[in-house]
């Protein structure tokens, strides 16, 4: 067995789930390699990552990953996320969501996510299309190309993904494809390192449902569009207008610093720790039921907490 | 030392305060009157208390945040009324079937739809019973006083946690509205119940598997064990199940957790039931109306009692099973146009006449309209 088989059998749970559900020649696979050889850079403790999904193909990925793991509902894998990270700052949360999921039951979820930047990272995993349900049209299909809802090309047009996450707040943007497939080990390793809400897209393919849908002669022909298709965003700048037409950037497309939610609300109580009127007022709330049940924390005691972890610590 | 002091509070206020005291310490939630204040009291203390609150974008979100932040394992709670309470069925059915314990307050308001915001209605009770697909069962107690607002928020934490399960605090709008002068229970008053956690050192822990006795016993995330949680249906270990005994078993086992306490969780108010033929069956804030009801009854010569319900779901058969023999009427005041009722005439089994008296308007019964009716019935 070599040696990076090994390794990602350290990670993946071969016993119990595999094979996996994904057709042959389905990217889905390569994300997965790439999430759990990104984690494995970091060096993070199998037990402090949750990784979290919706429904559809990419849904189904937590099973086959040896971390803490939850599928959930349809679109609302960050919503799940966010509780689990609220309860437990010291946890390293990754939601893994398909194009459908994250974007348009998810849509909400998702534009929300990006604006309060807990420190989570997103994986939009987009083949363009709802593999699972048999290949209907999605908000990522392109205009003119065919699902089975939108048998005659589709009138709708697409969400550039990355364009919408660096819209709606957050501090960290990456997008590569499965063919790249150790660029997205490096961009996953940085979304997970930024302190702050960040997104990676990763376009893939679906050639059961949306390749044979449109043209494309096998998984391998999908892949090879990635290729000639996609600019490094350094190179971006220097393409002429006409160069660019139908084609994606990769990479990392926006990166910034904003406080960290979790961070700036237990700053904020920190500070009301700090503040009579506020201890009063609540003092007053809480001992209206036992005084000897006071929960109040004095001032500073806060502190570190984020850094122990809240989920171990509970009894 | 107990706080024997008399204070005058609200019945989402006393909620609030009972979350706090049976140690809820993260609340999502998205504003919608009449429950609001809960949210509100709680973003004041969460802070101060080591405790985190959160408003989502929607209350889908807020129940998905709940149940997220309980699998991380935080005592977790959210507030809604009828249009955020339809919202959360999808991801209410998830924690049935994943097992996560949560508690849903539902303060109830006029509908359906927007309906009247915000006017009282006891609309949502087979909402609560039936309003995520599939076969499941629920927890769901139901205040008629301020104190009560207290005592049956701690009760449904405690409920949530001992049997793994999404419970509801279902409140209707008076209820949980109304101020009036309440001696909280102090800490020897209550007591708390947490989820059993498996121990350390286990070769292979099994989080849907034995029960030890009533559920499995439940790791944080972030603890010793690592394992999976979905919404398909699973076998012991949690990964995604089709064989129809592990199937069957899993189903049963969610169900047959819940409906197999029904006596056991029942938790009734009688009042003048001894000698009485006439029963009013009913709970939140219309039993405060039929307790008069029953005292103007009793002064025209009607035999009239009044069997108050707590636990709306289980529904429990048991006292009105017992009771039923001496009736030849029951009554059952509602704001809807008959939810319970159907329990009640399954429970009495043709042993008395059922008749239900419903309400939806969106005001309140007044003692006279159940008295008046009840007359009217027994041809007095």
């Amino acid at each position: 067995m070599s040696r990076s088989i090994e390794k990602a059998r350290e990670y993946l749970r071969p016993t119990k789930k595999f094979p996996t559900v994904w057709c042959p020649g389905c990217g889905l696979g390569i994300v997965q390699s790439a999430l759990v050889r990104a984690i494995s850079r970091v060096g993070v403790e199998k037990n402090a990552v949750t990784v979290v999904s919706g429904i559809g193909c990419t849904g189904r990925m937590p099973a086959y990953v040896d971390f803490n793991t939850l599928h959930t509902t349809h679109g609302r894998a960050l919503a799940f996320s966010t509780g689990v990270k609220l309860a437990s700052p010291s946890m390293t949360v990754i939601a893994v969501m398909g194009d459908g999921d994250a974007l348009a039951i998810g849509g909400n979820h998702f534009v929300h996510a990006c604006r309060r930047n807990i420190d989570m990272t997103a994986i939009v995993v987009n083949n363009s299309i709802y593999g699972m349900t048999g290949g209907q049209y999605s908000p990522t299909t392109p205009h003119g190309k065919r699902g089975t809802t939108a048998p005659y090309g589709n009138v709708e047009h697409a969400f550039d993904t990355a364009a919408l996450a660096v819209g709606a707040g957050a501090t960290f943007v990456a997008r590569t494809s499965v063919y790249h497939a150790q660029e997205a080990d490096r961009l996953i390793e940085k979304a997970i390192l930024h302190r702050g809400f960040s997104v990676v897209e990763i376009i893939s393919n679906c050639y059961t449902s949306y390749g044979r849908m449109n043209k494309y002669t096998s998984a391998v022909d999908m892949l090879r569009w990635m290729k000639e298709n996609s600019v490094p965003v350094s190179a971006w700048d220097k393409l002429p207008p006409e160069k660019r037409e139908g084609k994606f950037t990769r990479g990392v497309i926006s990166e910034k610093e904003l406080p960290e939610f979790i961070e700036a609300y237990d700053e904020q109580g920190r500070r009301l720790t700090r503040t009579p009127a506020a201890v009063e007022r609540v003092r007053d709330i809480l001992t209206a039921y036992d005084e000897n049940a006071d929960r109040l924390r004095v001032a500073d005691e806060r502190s570190g907490e984020a850094e122990s972890g809240r989920g171990e610590n509970k009894t | 030392m107990a706080d024997t002091t008399a204070r005058v509070l609200q019945g989402n206020e006393a909620s609030a305060i009972g979350a706090l005291a049976a140690g809820v310490d993260f609340f999502a939630g998205y504003p919608i009157t009449p429950s609001s204040e809960i949210a509100e009291l709680l973003s004041q203390c969460m802070p101060l208390i080591n405790g985190r609150f959160i408003q989502m974008e929607d209350e889908i979100a807020s129940i998905a945040a709940i149940i997220g932040a309980s699998l991380a394992g935080a005592t977790s709670m959210t507030a809604t009324s009828g249009p955020g309470f339809s919202l959360m069925q999808e991801n209410i059915g998830l924690a049935c079937l994943a097992e996560v314990p949560c508690v849903i307050v539902n303060v109830m308001r006029a509908g359906p739809s927007t309906g009247l915001p915000t006017q009282a209605a006891q609309g949502d009770v087979q909402q609560t019973r039936w309003g995520t697909h599939g076969d499941h069962a629920i927890v769901a107690l139901a205040p008629s006083t301020v104190r009560e607002c207290f005592e049956l928020t701690v009760e449904c934490v405690n409920l949530a946690e001992r049997l793994r399960t999404p419970t509801v605090l279902l409140m209707d709008e008076v209820i949980g509205h109304m101020r009036e002068s309440v001696v909280l229970p102090s800490g020897d008053e209550y007591r708390l119940v947490r989820r059993i956690e498996p121990p350390t050192g286990l070769r292979d822990y099994c989080p849907f598997g034995e029960c030890v006795p009533e559920v499995a016993a439940l790791a944080a995330f972030g603890g010793e064990y690592r394992f999976h949680v979905t919404g398909l249906t699973h076998d012991a270990h949690g990964y995604p199940t089709m064989v129809p005994e592990e199937v069957d078993w899993k189903i049963r086992h969610i169900v047959g957790k819940i409906e197999s306490r029904a006596d056991q969780l029942a938790s009734n108010e009688e009042f003048m039931t001894e000698d009485a033929d006439v029963l009013l069956f009913a709970y939140g804030s219309t039993a405060r109306v039929a307790k008069a009801s029953v005292r103007a009854l009793r002064e025209a010569g009607v035999k009239a009692g009044l069997l108050r319900v707590r636990t709306i779901w289980p529904f429990s058969q048991k006292r009105l099973r017992e009771l039923a023999p001496g009736l030849r009427l029951v009554v059952v005041p509602e704001m809807n146009l008959g939810q319970l009722v159907v329990e009640v005439e399954r429970a009495v089994c043709g042993e008395a006449r059922v008749v239900p008296l419903g309400k939806v308007d969106g005001h309140l019964f007044e003692p006279g309209d159940i008295t008046e009716f009840v007359l009217e019935e027994v041809g007095a």
